[in-house]
């Protein structure tokens, strides 16, 4: 209870802050550049549920993500949804791709689940190449709202919405990891038939996470359209989100919900730095060669490496 | 035998070709110790394997408390009071020792989302049970053989059973430390506990059993009180080697 107290003070504090930075900070890209680390906090969040607590790799992150952000333009576009209703479709209709994926695969055990993520990927980027109400491959322009009153510009807007959203994403997440949920995913993880043994319905958990998954990572794509003001298939399905969704709690630590945060914010903040300071091109290059040194290297990630030092230190 | 616990009647199961069981039935009555013998690949482990729903039968039917549990998926069967132990131990690696008692407590003994200061008093009390709560917050895949195999009992116990199945759980294990599990058990067994014992150490199958199956080639050919069945020729023949 004090834990969460301490969680919930911190974020209250933290959502203040970006409240406030709205009111003060000149700068628009640091708005832009925030909202990008934010967005990752939440993939890498979701993608966690199911890859780290679960122990199911998820590589079709970006059609989780797509799903969010087509949802979300497409339903602006035909009703002029708030952005508030937008985001709950997102998360609902990407919840329910998470639950079509698990109904499939999840009976199996192994790799299957892996590799089905891959083939919904290809499926969903073919039906949005070929859905013309979105605008098919050419994309489709949104044209973002009014800002609402107090707010400077919509990005400035949009920044706080996707503070409150990795808020949520992370309380869901910890939630998840500190309840008998989480403990039973994690048993399922080390060992399935043992889990099953000890009275875990190991398939009824791997469908919730990979529902709740699926909804956080459509959660996180859902204001894309108004970000960019355009939303396109190339760009929405870029390697960049499934490699990232990945690699951030690889390196952060897949084991708590801490990991994701962490690698989210290390990696987008050193991709938005390479970016301006050196080349676009060079980020998904930064993510996978910090990903083969930390599988190689830290396999369990930056909060593993800390947790292993400290071990040794009285030791010593 | 009315009023059994566990009824197994006709139960087959084939890997391709090859028939594992073939027509296995017994009971085993509550409170019970049943022990069962024979030689490697003659089907022990996938009979418990059927019982406690890790696999599932091709033909026969498996009943529980007088209801039919034969589809019933592993957990299920957990959570009306079947727990095991594995013949290799499986341990959630990953959790401590402490959580691997968590799981089957919040899972199989049905009682998800309880406080955890009382779900971590009742862990810590089924540790002291087998003597090891003093490494109750060890890493699990740290354990040592002879832990592991208590972990084991514990994570069993934690599931609140009726029926408890042991399958080889004193393989690997010096003598002393098979009498120190062997008492584990039967302390278990005297709470009213039923308990299916696998196990080659015929000591401990003479000690703990009331009754024995001895199974070769996936069939029972003998059945009764230890002595008996240990006198039979061909247990003899094909098992003890005599």
């Amino acid at each position: 209870m004090q834990k969460w107290l301490i969680f919930f003070t911190v974020a209250a504090l933290l959502l203040c802050a970006a409240v406030v930075a709205t009111r003060f900070e000149g700068n628009e890209y640091f708005f832009f550049a925030a909202y990008v680390v934010l967005q990752f906090v939440v993939l890498a969040t979701g993608w966690n549920v199911m890859g780290g607590y679960a122990g199911y790799v998820n590589f079709g992150a970006g059609a989780f993500f797509a799903t969010g952000a087509y949802t979300a333009a497409a339903l602006f576009k035909a009703f002029e949804l708030s952005l508030p209703l937008q985001i709950l479709a997102a998360m609902t209709a990407a919840g329910v791709l998470g639950f079509a994926v698990g109904v499939l695969t999840l009976r199996l055990r192994g790799v299957f689940f892996s590799i089905a993520t891959v083939a919904v990927a290809v499926i969903i980027e073919t039906a949005v190449l070929n859905w013309s109400y979105a605008g098919g491959a050419r994309g489709m322009t949104v044209l973002s709202p009014d800002a609402p009153e107090g707010f400077a510009t919509y990005m400035r807007w949009l920044f706080v919405v996707m503070c409150v959203l990795a808020v949520l994403a992370v309380a869901a997440a910890r939630y998840i990891e500190t309840s008998w949920v989480g403990r039973g995913l994690r048993a399922l993880r080390d060992d399935e038939i043992a889990a099953e043994a000890a009275g875990v319905p190991t398939l009824r958990l791997k469908l919730f996470a990979s529902t709740v998954s699926g909804a956080l990572m459509g959660m996180a794509g859902a204001p894309y359209a108004f970000y960019l003001g355009f939303i396109e298939p190339t760009s929405v399905f870029s390697l960049n989100y499934a490699v990232s969704a990945l690699a951030m709690p690889v390196i952060g630590g897949t084991a708590s919900w801490a990991g994701p945060v962490l690698g989210a914010v290390l990696l987008a903040s050193a991709q938005q730095v390479v970016s301006v300071t050196v080349s676009s091109e060079l980020n998904v290059l930064i993510v996978g060669v910090l990903l083969i040194v930390f599988v190689v290297a830290a396999p369990h990630g930056i909060l593993g490496l800390l947790r292993s030092l400290r071990k040794r230190e009285p030791g010593s | 035998m009315s009023g059994a616990l566990l009824e197994v009647e006709g139960l087959a199961k084939h890997f391709g070709g090859f028939a594992a069981l073939n027509g296995v039935g017994f009971s085993v009555g509550a409170g019970e110790r049943f022990g069962i013998i024979g030689p490697n690949g003659s089907g022990k482990s996938t009979l418990m394997n059927c019982v406690a729903g890790a696999l599932n039968c091709d033909r026969g039917a498996i009943r529980f408390d007088g209801a039919d549990i034969t589809r019933h998926a592993s957990h299920r069967r957990a959570r009306l009071g079947i727990a095991r132990s594995f013949q290799v131990p499986r341990p959630f690696a990953s959790l401590s020792v402490l959580d691997n008692i968590c799981v089957p407590l919040e899972y199989a003994a049905k009682h998800p989302g309880r406080s955890q200061s009382n779900l971590r008093a009742q862990a810590l009390a089924l540790l002291a049970r087998v003597s090891l709560d003093n490494k109750a917050q060890a890493a699990a895949g740290s354990l040592t053989q002879v832990e592991l195999r208590k972990l084991e009992l514990a994570r069993a116990l934690a599931a609140q059973p009726r029926l408890l199945i042991l399958d080889e759980a004193m393989a690997g294990l010096a003598s002393a430390e098979v009498d120190e599990i062997l008492d584990i058990v039967l302390e278990i067994n005297a709470q009213g506990v039923a308990v299916i014992m696998i196990e080659h150490i015929m000591r401990a199958i003479m000690r703990f059993s009331q009754r024995v199956v001895c199974l070769d080639a996936g069939k029972i050919i003998a059945e009764g009180a230890p002595g008996e069945v240990v006198a039979n020729a061909a247990v003899r023949r094909i098992y003890l080697g005599a």
